[in-house]
């Protein structure tokens, strides 16, 4: 059970407060409700872009790492299509100096030429290294572009094209920030040996004047219901076949989500999964297979994935897939393979929850998503799931109209 | 409102007063050595198993990872799929990996389970029997993934960066191939488990929240084992005589892997400490001299890092990067520059005591948490050194001087002594 405080500042910032006198440090996270679903189709990459540009100083502090650095602290943050999150670590002692960072950037950037030229090169370098001069690195621009015909879900976080952050401009940079980056779209959780009085204060005096901006309304293209299959075959210099299949899937806060979870684990996470166990191991067709999702707010896509071993045809390995989907749609799991997935999800939670670090920044998605107080719901919400409602949305998903293949052929 | 401008007042974090909480040690009946930090909120246990069996001890390249990895695929009584569904039935994790020196086996679990988990793990490291079915296809799985791996300019890089250092026949510089998975064979493996797990004395490293009990349980289990102690034969280090090298992997790479690295004595040595405070300086962290420059002034690249190498027989002073085709060239230059500048000027006292706060501040963070805190006793451990070295460390970040770091810098930051590669 995660304990924590929680108030809102009168310009909209939501404040939440985790005290955990265990640990000798503080951790301050600052979500905030934009990601790359949000960009314009013409500038993708930008909320990504932006968490580099963060860092290049603000209107009154010149260097942001500097002085945390000082401060016997560190920072980071992430970027994913749904939000982007900010978090700093550091001794509770100069738990204020937190506050002033993340409260000036808040208010403002410095909007530097300089800093928009180097990250603007650092973002390419970035491209380059994990989705272009990478084996299979462009498969997920390939797949996203497949399975999604008009959501923004159709582009990865580091966006669609090198050419789009080439060229970005300041201008185009200072409306992102001013649309997103304000108090009424963010939230901020304070957490490690802190008080919730004394994080009142500080929460007052740093980000009570910064003006609250716009609420951000999304409005975003609804993806229609795919009514027939989608096929793409790719040829590239790699050396061995890849199968990639996704299919439509519940978004994040939909009812149906932690069956869909679990059936995702059941299928392929872990050395005792079916999939891993038949068709690699029993059967060896792949050298390697996954089962995933992004666990998307918006309608997302289920994942399976796999490389085929050498001289097994596509459609060979595709069958024998497509028997074992046919088995978890036809025969209920049984029981001691679902309590296997929910032992498997306490234990995960559990392992997750020993870091503060990772406490502060699960309240703050969970604040975003709906309220904090889902985070101790989580558990029964995965205990609650029955190996009928499994089948279910097993039968939903894996329909034939539902998917986008895609054949990643070695050429040669 | 608020004076923006005016950073509120810090604590130094050089002032804190670190203390490495202590460890509980016991033996088991046989001997088997048990370091135990019990610690932590959550109900959830780390429990290692540490043993002779790294790829120090081997006669024929790969045979210890793969008797390591092996462990789990099948004994005498149930398959590869029992033992892993024995596993995850408890939302378990039983990994295993294998170094140069050891090889573990490490169990995750809730600490309600740790009472059925215990018997499987006797029974793997007691009654493998290392099958020839599974043995085959591990080898044609890690033979494709090699194929994948060797398309990547970081990877080849990394690989080659090793033997030049310590020679293509050193544990620390060997590296796999299909030939040499393709030379496995069952019988070899089978003995080398034999003396190094069935036969051979292992470490045992427990963490997290600790039942009563369970020290009774460990020796029911393990107490009864032959737990013969072996020594790690030391083999000779034979570095390459060339020094700089390019490498064309790729015709259509973006991105040249770059690594520059030098040899460096062992934690045994009086340098070596100092060395990581200078380190941090060079490019050890994100505010560091060479992400400064490399990255955040001329954006050649998404990081620059660089790094002591944590081996028991003898370190390496490592720079890596990954940076563009057209400017990994001007990369290596700005790399031998922030040397020749480590050399030639003190660091300011401003700077200095940025990185003394940051090394201190991130030390305290890391001391958080029973894992963390039985990691950094387990370095210790190791490298056969005592807590004395944690204190000498802080005492270092503290206090070692500017004159001093400029002194060290002459002696080591040399570019004739460095290894420099390009993969492209």
């Amino acid at each position: 059970m995660i304990q924590f405080d929680r108030f809102t500042l009168s310009n909209g910032l939501r404040v939440l407060v985790h005290p955990d006198s265990a640990t000798p440090m503080a951790v301050v996270n600052v979500l905030y409700n934009v990601g790359a679903r949000d960009e314009d189709p013409s500038h993708t990459g930008f909320a990504h872009l932006f968490e580099h540009l963060m860092f290049g100083g603000s209107v009154n502090i010149p260097e942001y790492d500097e002085p945390l650095q000082m401060a016997g602290g560190e920072n980071n943050a992430y970027t994913t299509n749904d939000l982007t999150n900010y978090y700093i670590q550091l001794p509770a002692d100069n738990l204020e100096t937190a506050f002033w960072l993340e409260s000036d950037r808040m208010l403002s950037l410095a909007f530097s030429e300089k800093s928009l030229a180097t990250q603007r090169k650092v973002v390419c370098e970035e491209f380059k290294e994990n989705y272009l001069n990478k084996p299979y690195g462009d498969s997920w621009h390939k797949m996203r572009e497949l399975a999604y015909q008009v959501h923004p879900y159709r582009w990865m976080t580091i966006g669609k094209e090198l050419s789009h952050i080439e060229k970005a401009t300041v201008q185009q940079v200072r409306s992102f920030f001013y649309k997103h980056y304000t108090p009424c779209n963010a939230i901020l959780v304070v957490a490690g040996a802190v008080d919730t009085e004394r994080v009142k204060q500080l929460a007052e005096k740093w980000f009570g004047d910064i003006p609250s901006g716009t609420l951000y309304e999304r409005n975003l293209p609804v993806e229609p219901v795919q009514t027939a299959a989608r096929q793409l075959t790719v040829k590239a210099p790699v050396p061995l076949d890849m199968f990639c299949k996704t299919w439509h899937m519940v978004g994040r806060k939909d009812r149906a989500y932690h069956a869909v979870d679990l059936l995702t684990d059941i299928l392929g996470s872990g050395a005792s999964s079916r999939l891993y166990h038949a068709l690699v191991k029993e059967q060896p067709l792949f050298s390697s297979i996954d089962c995933y999702h992004f666990g998307s707010n918006d309608p997302g896509l289920l994942t399976i994935e796999g490389k085929l071993v050498k001289g097994v045809s596509m459609e060979k390995a595709e069958a024998a897939l497509q028997v074992q989907l046919q088995k978890v749609i036809e025969e209920k799991v049984t029981d001691n393979e679902l309590q296997k997935v929910k032992n498997k999800t306490e234990s995960m939670i559990a392992f997750e929850d020993m870091s503060v670090m990772s406490r502060a920044s699960s309240l703050a998605y969970y604040e975003w998503l709906v309220d904090a107080t889902e985070m101790n719901q989580e558990l029964g919400k995965y205990e609650a799931v029955s190996s009928a409602s499994i089948r279910e949305q097993a039968r939903s998903i894996f329909r034939e109209e539902n998917s986008n293949t895609l054949y990643y052929l070695a050429s040669k | 409102m608020p004076n923006r401008t005016q950073p509120p007042p810090i604590v130094d974090a050089v002032a804190y007063q670190l203390t490495l909480r202590p460890l509980e040690r016991a033996t088991l009946d046989n001997g088997i050595p048990v370091y135990m930090m019990n610690a932590g909120a959550e109900d959830v246990l780390q429990l290692e198993w540490l043993y002779p069996a790294g790829n120090s001890f081997e006669s024929q390249n790969l045979v210890a990872a793969t008797a390591n990895f092996l462990l789990r695929n099948g004994t005498r009584t149930k398959n590869a799929l029992q033992i892993n569904e024995a596993v995850d039935y408890f939302g378990a994790y039983l990994n295993r990996s294998c170094y140069n020196e050891q090889a573990s086996l490490v169990l995750h679990c809730m600490t309600k389970h740790i009472d059925s988990l215990l018997p499987i793990v006797r029974e793997v490291v007691t009654e493998s029997v290392l099958p020839e079915d599974e043995l085959q296809l591990y080898c044609q799985n890690m033979k494709q993934r090699l194929e994948v791996n060797l398309r990547k300019a970081d990877f080849v890089a990394g690989r080659l960066i090793d033997t030049y250092l310590f020679g293509v026949d050193h544990p620390y510089g060997k590296f796999s191939s299909a030939e040499a998975f393709d030379a496995l064979d069952r019988s070899t493996l089978l003995r080398f488990y034999e003396t190094h797990y069935q036969q051979a004395q292992p470490m045992l490293f427990v963490a997290g929240k600790i039942p009563a009990g369970l020290l009774d349980q460990l020796n029911r289990f393990f107490g009864d084992l032959p737990a013969t102690p072996l020594n790690c034969p030391i083999h000779a280090i034979v570095p390459a005589s060339t020094k700089k090298y390019r490498i064309d992997n790729d015709k259509q790479g973006m991105q040249g892997a770059i690594r520059m690295a030098r040899l460096f004595p062992n934690r045994h040595h009086p340098d070596f400490i100092p060395a990581q405070l200078l380190n941090a300086v060079l490019g050890g962290f994100f505010g560091s001299r060479l992400m400064s420059n490399i990255r955040e002034d001329k954006g050649y690249t998404y990081g620059i890092h660089s790094y002591l190498m944590n081996l028991q027989q003898q370190s390496a002073w490592m720079i890596s990067t990954e940076a563009g085709k057209e400017v990994t060239e001007a990369t290596i230059t700005e790399v031998y520059r922030e040397m020749e500048r480590l050399r030639n000027e003190p660091v300011g006292e401003e700077e200095l005591l940025l990185v003394r706060n940051y090394m201190m501040g991130g030390l305290l963070g890391d001391l958080d948490g029973p894992f963390q805190l039985m990691g950094r006793w387990k370095n210790l451990i190791l490298h056969g050194v005592d807590e004395g070295y944690f204190y000498k460390t802080i005492d270092t970040i503290k206090h070692f001087s500017a004159a001093n770091l400029q002194e060290l810098a002459q002696r080591y930051l040399r570019p004739e002594d460095f290894y420099e590669l390009v993969v492209i």
